[in-house]
């Protein structure tokens, strides 16, 4: 393809949302409001089209963050407590209270706007666990997306959306975000969006680390592989401070399909064992001490239970079972009268069922390929490969500005809620870090928070930004680049992918994935690491970073695979200098440092690091955790 | 091959300018053959199984076979999505079926009013209340 064709298309506006997820829609819908009243633009940028796209893209069978406040259920520091624990730790309670105590706003939103929420014959939501709510959730994307839609409407010419565009670059002018740079996935079109401010929202990060499964299976990530490290990546580039960038997500799943565990272990009260019967978390539990206070508090921090469950492992003890059928047996024997049973059994089977379908449909087919019904047969789990992801257990993403009325100090404290280091830019969702256990509720409604931070900005700073047409072609020409290695090479070698002028995109991710496998910690050396393999690792990064200019793409899907992966290797790179900076291992079952193989109080602290754009170098910085309880 | 397209079904959406399946998948897999005029999986292994494809199929031409790396031949697992409902039916290896209906949503595609009926809240641009709160949150917002 020859770039000469491509066609330049630059879009201004006042806000600027990067993706469509959860996060975005969040931001659309209360920008629009907002922006209404002060005559601004609001344009959001996805990838994808947004009635499925993002970790919602399929549904989900819960809601994982609701407190309940209008009933007294809960309060927000119980919440901040609860984060915290799990984390290890290391959260920002301001940011974690912030969410909190707007959340179920959003969740009564999702409600009237058409989401069905399972209800007792009292008409309350019912609760998975604490935290969490059942919902028939097939369609909760495209009811999000909808609203978000309708919301930009209401703008008239000032609220627009566009799908398929991919976000290459952020644009800089000094330390301020002035917009962002990108291409059509579907025609030949280069695009500039000009913005006072931007939010980001283009969450987390899959395919950093090799999959467990790497035949057709590799697709069947637990969290979705569109999400490609597009946020971290656009921060960390425009320079901005990032935190918790080492503290990845390991999820403990039913094996393979990476279906969910939630409604299993919370709603049905199941457990899980070795081969042997043996009930790990009761076996192990003096291994917990080691970890406290946090091992020793309830409930157990999800990278405990993934530690012992690891140790059992690494004992020969597998396969792990979660044993559905004796759960099931349970729940129908505490119903005396026979019918009654039968009817019960019926309806935990078909929740059992849905509770799949409407999340990992991949997983009711394994079970369906396996011949399993789950109230007879038990069903193996297993740890999947690490992700980024700071809206579940993990926690990486920008360091933010937290709520004035919240922050306890300046230092947590800038001026606008959600904005990162770097002036007019901001984040929400799986960009912004150390706010863990936000979930799709909590997503939204950072979306919202940034959203309405993000205008009143624009409100602030009226000017029109510059950006000069040198500018632009510079950026056209380096983001469309595999495009010209690809023509200008092409005809050099037999095979289109074996050319030794330049590399594809798929096996430049394989080799990103076999290095942070194999020296970060990945799920084939059992999440183990140490300075000597973290060094090594980076090492062959920095060959990565040199082959990342020879990336070749022969059409545009190409293009964007390309540009995933560069987004994929700085996300790998910030990983692997974060774990090098944290002297001790915390989090054991997401990753375990062997060299420093226990807890430290001088570690309670946020390790974060920033890439300088002037000088190109790294700097790691250590900050003090504040708490608000 | 996770999700793939029954070619004696698939009509290449006839005259629209893309397939529902290009339209939909989250990430860019479904493509029109032009010469055959049918859709396909550019990259099965990139493939979430997320069934969107399947879903918004309008000939319910396309299916998923399961991920050949662990899931034995047989299965299948198919949806049809109406307006407020989902069915599905669970065909298991040994020839088994299941049969499962969940509803989808309450109030009818493109009825979304934003506010839902909520106070749309203040005009206060620097009050940390979002829009329709504190209305939609049913209570008043925590302070520290």
């Amino acid at each position: 393809m020859n770039i000469e064709n491509f066609e330049t298309i630059v879009v201004e506006t006042d806000l600027l949302i990067l993706g469509g997820g959860m996060a975005a829609c969040g931001a659309a819908f209360e920008a629009s409001y907002w922006a209404k009243k002060n005559n601004l633009k609001v344009t959001l940028v996805d990838k994808a089209a947004m009635e499925r796209s993002g970790a919602v893209a399929m549904g989900l069978s819960a809601i994982n963050l609701y407190l309940g406040l209008k009933n007294g259920k809960n309060t927000v520091e119980d919440y901040v407590n609860y984060v915290k624990t799990d984390l290890m730790g290391i959260i920002r309670d301001d940011l974690v209270a912030n969410i909190a105590r707007h959340v179920d706003s959003s969740v009564h939103l999702f409600e009237k706007w058409g989401l069905p929420i399972w209800k007792d014959d009292d008409g309350n939501y019912i609760n998975e666990g604490r935290w969490q709510i059942m919902i028939h959730g097939e369609s909760y994307k495209n009811i999000v997306s909808e609203a978000a839609k309708n919301a930009l409407k209401e703008l008239g010419e000032n609220g627009r959306y566009y799908e398929r565009i991919f976000i290459a670059e952020p644009i800089m002018d000094g330390d301020r975000c002035i917009g962002a740079a990108g291409f059509s996935v579907r025609e030949n079109k280069f695009y500039i969006f000009k913005a006072k401010s931007v939010l980001d929202t283009m969450g987390g990060a899959v395919h950093v680390f090799r999959p467990r499964s790497v035949g057709e299976g590799l697709g069947r990530s637990w969290y979705p592989p569109f999400n490609s490290g597009a946020s971290a990546y656009f921060t960390l580039k425009a320079g901005a401070e990032m935190t918790c960038q080492e503290v990845r997500f390991v999820p403990v799943r039913f094996k393979d399909s990476y279906g969910p565990v939630g409604a299993w272990f919370l709603l049905f009260k199941s457990k899980a064992t070795n081969a042997k019967g043996e009930d790990y978390m009761e076996t192990r539990a003096a291994e917990l001490e080691k970890w406290a206070p946090y091992g020793t508090a309830k409930p157990t921090p999800a990278n405990l239970r993934n530690y012992l469950m690891l140790l059992e492992l690494e004992e020969g003890n597998g396969p792990i079972y979660m044993h559905t059928e004796e759960a099931i047996k349970k729940l129908v024997a505490e119903i005396p009268d026979e019918k009654e049973a039968k009817r019960k059994l019926k309806e935990l089977e078909s929740e059992a069922w849905e509770d799949f379908l409407d999340m990992t449909i991949s997983q009711a087919l394994n079970w369906a390929a396996h011949n399993i019904e789950p109230e007879n047969t038990p069903s193996e789990i297993s740890a999947c490969e690490p992700y980024f992801i700071s809206s579940h257990s993990g926690a990486s993403g920008a360091w933010i500005s937290g709520p004035k009325d919240l922050a306890p100090s300046e230092d947590y404290h800038w001026g606008y809620d959600n904005m990162t280091t770097r002036k007019g830019l901001f984040a929400a969702g799986d960009a912004s870090g150390a706010s863990s256990h936000k979930f799709s509720s909590g997503s939204f409604t950072e979306g919202r928070i940034a959203g309405k931070s993000a205008l009143v900005f624009c409100v602030d700073n009226p000017d029109s930004v510059n950006l000069s047409n040198d500018k632009i072609n510079e950026l056209k020409q380096r983001i469309l680049q595999p495009l010209t290695t690809f023509e200008t090479h092409k005809n050099y070698a037999n095979d289109e992918d074996v050319n030794p002028n330049f590399i594809k995109p798929k096996m430049f991710m394989f080799r990103l994935q076999k290095i942070m496998d194999e020296y970060a910690g990945g799920a084939s050396v059992n999440f183990k690491t140490s300075k000597p393999l973290l060094e090594k690792g980076l090492e062959f990064l920095q060959y990565m970073k040199e082959d990342a200019e020879k990336l070749a793409a022969k059409d545009l899907h190409e293009l964007m695979r390309a540009w995933e992966n560069v987004h994929r290797l700085w996300q790998a790179e910030s990983h692997i200098r974060t774990m090098l900076f944290r002297e001790e291992t915390r989090w054991p079952g997401y990753y375990f440092r062997t060299d420093y193989p226990e807890m430290k109080d001088e570690w309670k602290a946020f390790a974060n690091c920033r890439w300088n754009p002037e000088t190109g170098e790294w700097e790691m910085i250590k900050r003090e955790i504040k708490e608000l309880t | 091959m996770p999700s793939f397209v029954i070619n004696e079904k698939c009509d290449g959406c006839k005259a629209q300018d893309k397939t529902a399946c290009q339209y939909i998948c989250p990430n860019d897999l479904m493509v029109l053959d032009k010469e055959k005029n049918k859709a396909y999986n550019r990259a099965v292994e990139m493939c979430w199984e997320c069934y969107s494809c399947v879903k918004i199929c309008p000939t319910q031409a396309i299916e998923v076979r399961g991920y050949a790396d662990f899931m034995p031949l047989g299965a299948v697992v198919q949806p049809m999505r109406s307006t407020d409902a989902i069915m599905w039916s669970v065909k298991f290896r040994n020839k088994k079926i299941k049969r499962f209906k969940f509803p989808i949503r309450t109030k009818p595609e493109g009825s979304i009013e934003p506010d839902a009926g909520f106070d749309p809240g203040t005009d206060d641009l620097k009050s940390p209340l979002l829009r329709t709160e504190p209305e939609s949150l049913g209570t008043e917002l925590y302070k520290k």
